[in-house]
């Protein structure tokens, strides 16, 4: 077990910079999330640290060695492929077996070890079948079986759930975090999905266009999103970004003013983008003027979607007992200003304190 | 059908039997009847020389001259194939045919296995060049080398050996192509995995690209096969003179030459000659199909 | 130096060394004498074997060009071509759709109608040189019996060795418009009859447009096929008569050049005419496979 430091690492593909000066440091025994959208560099960060990628400059250390020069083998990491990679003209056992078959390891350990990691995920029964015969939830057992046999310093996973239904994706999500929790073993997630972020990583890093926008524990995140990206990436559906203008301690919103909390801290006077969760904006007698566009009902909750004067989208949530508003009515918007959040308009990055 | 629903306890009763088959029934009946007809018309074509070929070549002589020509043998005279064997040295040939074959087969198979991972899975300075070379080949006739390959084959002291017959062929642009493709369809992700695991290029090729391009690899084996098997201008010039090397194709050429009088005994090695290819098309239709094909389909 | 750069010149050594035993053979046998050709059509071969044979410049391809003897080869090839291919063309398109349908016993059509590919031009030759026999074939026998005999008639020769090609190549051209018929989408073909398309119009409209990939495919093989059989003319009819039964195609004017005139001038001019008209056909058939690649890559 070891950490994993990434110190100034950068890689280009041709002209295009897919990791753009990445610091980060993932602790010993962490679950880390590295999440974003697609094409944000984050599987080549993670490609880095398994030697399937070089770095165009920076260091990429595992515990106290840097690796740029070390062979992927050598590395002791094991990755769990989005695809599973299993090879398919293999029984399972043989799949499980394939990365100790190339180290100095006796026949007997090498039987004790497969039967430990399919005992593990539940594969007894299936290990002189081949990959082509298992079900999609069995294979991505398979893919982890393979990796936690080698006993690696560092489990890399890369979108390991996204093939499978979403029934299987939330059992499967439970069953790697107690492995992970179990094992203790450091390991990085790759996703795009905030939900498998949030349920899963100890910390979370958000990355855009190759560059690192924040790292923090996931409830942190929700609750102080560095900037507008983070803000609306997080949750479903994302934060409400409203353009506003701040005059002292009060801003106004489309001839609407609203107060701004002491906690907010002190915000630059001019225009600003102020940033709402759903769950903190209500329908309400009073309060900024709007139309109801769409309304989803999803059970237990609503989401009511209006726009404002200028086409802005903000969305409300809405327990399911609320008065649901018609499409087309106009409507008030009410936000509770202890849940505000500010963002400086040009560069979207947050200012004040926030909560 | 709606009605088993209804009555699935009686379903015998629930089809009446009725005197004739319905209109569309037997409309159906009477093209697959039609389909039969034009079928076997096609495989009487296909087949009929090879059949009167078999049936000759079990006539005596004196019974091949007569008309009409007998159209089954009703006294086999299996002499023929005795005297094909021994007179016209066919084991001899078979053997080296088989020899010859077996020698290109799988050189072709182990320089093209070769060739092809380089194309497929190494980076290296001139990649798309020298791929470009290896197409170039195929645009290359062998029959338009043959003038400087027969003196390069004499100057090297190869004529009437199997170094002669087969070195020539030991590579093969087409192959090199073909498993280069078989290659290409390995995921990357399979390959980074392997790495992962510490295995390098060559144990890589031979635990997982190999096996898993065992289609491929026998496609290009029986392809090989036919086409060494069935040579015929190269071994002709370069086994001039030389029965201990000459193939089977070059010996039915000398058996028509110097028994005019026996057909039934040419045409008795025609069969020997063409029998392990017919087991061949039995045994790997599906290979053959695929490497005859690749190219004509998506 | 780093790890990285090493591992690269490693995976560089070792691409160049799994290259290397394909490209010797190619440059061995294929580049080296294909380049010579150019060379050697040059020099005039000596009177009297044991000269030198001297620089002529491009007299010796002027002449060759301008003989009777080529132009008559070049008609031949072509009047060839044109009997072999269409014909086989045909057949096969016409098996295969007969043989589309799975129904029962299908199985043993379509292995006797691929089964003429595994025939090796000199078995084809025996056996039809039996059937076209003035005495023991069949031609007396149907009391068609053309004189002098079909294979020294200089107007029934030529089409004689067509049909024996057209019948060997008939397998081939089975196996690739099975494949093209079996690659249709069946969606179109069951919009079409739905959108009440049925028997001859389906099949001209529909079926022939989306198989004309595979007819062009099977066009550019059985080009490049018939261009380089010549194996039953040297078998039936033989250098002695080839030239006044107007069967002396191209390449086995090539081969008698060199076997039997033994004169690799006038071979490589003639090897040269044959590699331009091929180097046509082959670059088509590239653009195939090349499109092969595009499919496989994304």
């Amino acid at each position: 077990m070891a950490r994993v430091n990434f110190d100034g690492v950068s890689k280009s593909f041709g002209g295009t910079l897919a990791v753009d000066d990445l610091n980060l440091e993932v602790h010993d025994g962490e679950l880390l999330v590295l999440l974003g959208p697609s094409g944000c560099g984050k599987t080549t960060a993670l490609r880095m640290v398994a030697g399937l990628e070089d770095p165009s400059s920076g260091t990429v250390s595992i515990g106290d060695t840097v690796v740029n020069d070390v062979e992927p083998k050598d590395r002791d990491v094991a990755m769990v492929f989005q695809s599973y990679a299993l090879y398919p003209h293999m029984t399972l056992r043989r799949n499980i077996e394939f990365p100790l078959r190339q180290q100095r390891v006796t026949t007997e350990e090498r039987d004790r070890r497969v039967e430990e990691a399919a005992t593990t995920l539940g594969l007894t029964d299936l290990l002189e079948r081949k990959p082509g015969q298992l079900s999609g939830g069995q294979r991505q057992r398979v893919a982890l079986a393979r990796a936690i046999v080698r006993d690696p310093q560092v489990f890399l996973m890369d979108e390991p759930l996204s093939n499978l239904d979403a029934t299987l994706r939330i059992q499967t999500r439970a069953d790697i975090v107690s492995l992970q929790r179990r094992l203790g073993t450091t390991t990085i997630y790759v996703t795009h999905d905030q939900v498998e972020a949030m349920t899963m990583g100890h910390r979370i890093a958000v990355m855009r266009g190759g560059r690192l926008q924040q790292v923090a524990a996931p409830q942190d995140l929700y609750e102080h999103p560095a900037n507008t990206f983070v803000a609306s990436f997080l949750g479903s559906p994302g934060m409400n970004l409203i353009p506003a203008t701040v005059d002292g301690a009060s801003a106004t919103v489309y001839g609407t003013t609203v107060e701004l909390p002491a906690a907010l801290g002190r915000v630059p006077p001019g225009p600003v983008t102020l940033g709402v969760r759903p769950e903190a904006a209500s329908l309400a007698p009073t309060g900024i003027p709007a139309s109801v566009t769409l309304v989803e009902q999803l059970g237990a909750e609503t989401h009511v979607i209006c726009s404002l004067a200028d086409a802005t989208r903000v969305v409300v949530r809405q327990g399911h007992q609320a008065a649901r508003p018609d499409l087309g009515e106009a409507v008030t918007i009410l936000i509770d200003p202890d849940h505000l959040h500010a963002f400086d308009a040009a560069t979207g990055e947050r200012v004040g304190a926030g909560r | 059908m709606p009605e088993t629903d209804v009555a699935p306890i009686t379903p015998v009763s629930s089809r009446a039997p009725s005197p004739s088959p319905p209109p569309r029934r037997r409309h159906r009946r009477f093209r697959l009847a039609v389909r039969y007809v034009l079928l076997s018309i096609g495989a009487v074509v296909v087949l009929f020389p090879i059949y009167m070929a078999v049936v000759n070549s079990l006539l005596a002589p004196s019974q091949i001259a007569h008309q009409p020509p007998p159209l089954f043998p009703v006294h086999p005279q299996w002499g023929s194939y005795r005297k094909a064997w021994s007179e016209g040295d066919l084991g001899v040939y078979l053997r080296n045919s088989a020899f010859q074959t077996s020698v290109i087969v799988v050189g072709q198979l182990v320089t093209s296995v070769l060739a092809a991972f380089a194309f497929a899975f190494l980076e290296f300075p001139f990649k798309r060049t020298l791929f470009f070379v290896f197409l170039m080949t195929l645009m290359i006739p062998f029959e338009v080398t043959i003038a400087t390959n027969l003196s390069t084959v004499s100057s090297l002291g190869w004529f009437n050996t199997f170094p002669g017959l087969t070195i020539p062929f030991l590579a093969t642009g087409f192959g090199t192509f073909l498993l280069r493709q078989a290659f290409l369809q390995i995921p990357r992700d399979l390959r980074e995995a392997a790495q992962l695991d510490g295995y390098g290029n060559l144990r890589f090729l031979w635990s997982v690209a190999i096996p898993l391009a065992r289609p491929a690899l026998a496609a290009l084996g029986v392809f090989s096969f036919l086409g060494a098997w069935n040579q015929y201008l190269w071994p002709l010039l370069v086994t001039g003179n030389d029965n201990s090397v000459r193939t089977v194709q070059i010996g039915l050429k000398q058996l028509i030459n110097t028994q005019l009088d026996q057909i039934n005994v040419s045409l008795a090695g025609t069969v020997i000659a063409v029998v392990p290819l017919l087991i061949l098309l039995v045994v790997f239709q599906k290979q053959l199909v695929r490497s005859l094909t690749s190219g004509a389909v998506k | 130096m780093t790890a990285g750069r090493t591992r690269k010149l490693k995976e560089w050594g070792l691409a160049y060394l799994l290259l290397l035993p394909a490209l010797v053979v190619f440059a061995i046998f294929t580049f080296y004498p294909f380049l010579k050709n150019f060379k050697l059509a040059l020099y005039q071969n000596p009177p009297y074997p044991g000269l030198p044979s001297h620089y002529v410049g491009l007299h010796q391809v002027g002449s060759v060009l301008s003989s009777t003897q080529f132009h008559q080869s070049l008609i031949s090839t072509l009047l060839y071509v044109l009997m072999v291919v269409p014909v086989g063309l045909l057949g096969g398109l016409l098996l295969a759709l007969a043989a589309h349908r799975a129904i029962r016993g299908m199985a043993w059509f379509r292995l006797i109608f691929s089964s003429t590919v595994v025939t090796s031009v000199a078995v084809a030759a025996v056996v039809f040189g039996t059937l076209m026999d003035p005495v023991v074939g069949l031609f007396p026998w149907l009391g068609v019996n053309p004189h002098p005999a079909i294979l020294q008639n200089p107007t029934w020769a030529l089409p004689a060795v067509s049909l024996i090609a057209v019948w060997q190549f008939l397998g081939l051209s089975f196996v690739i418009m099975t494949a093209g018929l079996q690659s249709l989408p069946e969606e179109i073909l069951e919009a079409a009859r739905l959108d009440g398309a049925g028997g001859w119009a389906m099949f001209w409209r529909v079926t022939v447009p989306l198989l004309s990939p595979t007819l062009f495919f099977g066009l550019v093989v059985g080009t490049i096929y018939a261009f380089q059989s010549f194996g039953q003319i040297d078998i039936l009819i033989g250098p002695q008569n080839s030239q006044f039964t107007h069967t002396d195609v191209l390449l086995y004017a090539v081969y008698q050049a060199l076997s039997i005139k033994n004169d690799p001038g006038v071979a490589a001019v003639l090897s040269i005419v044959l590699f331009a008209i091929l180097l046509v056909f082959t670059l088509a058939q590239l653009r195939f496979l090349e499109r092969r690649v595009t499919y496989a890559g994304d």
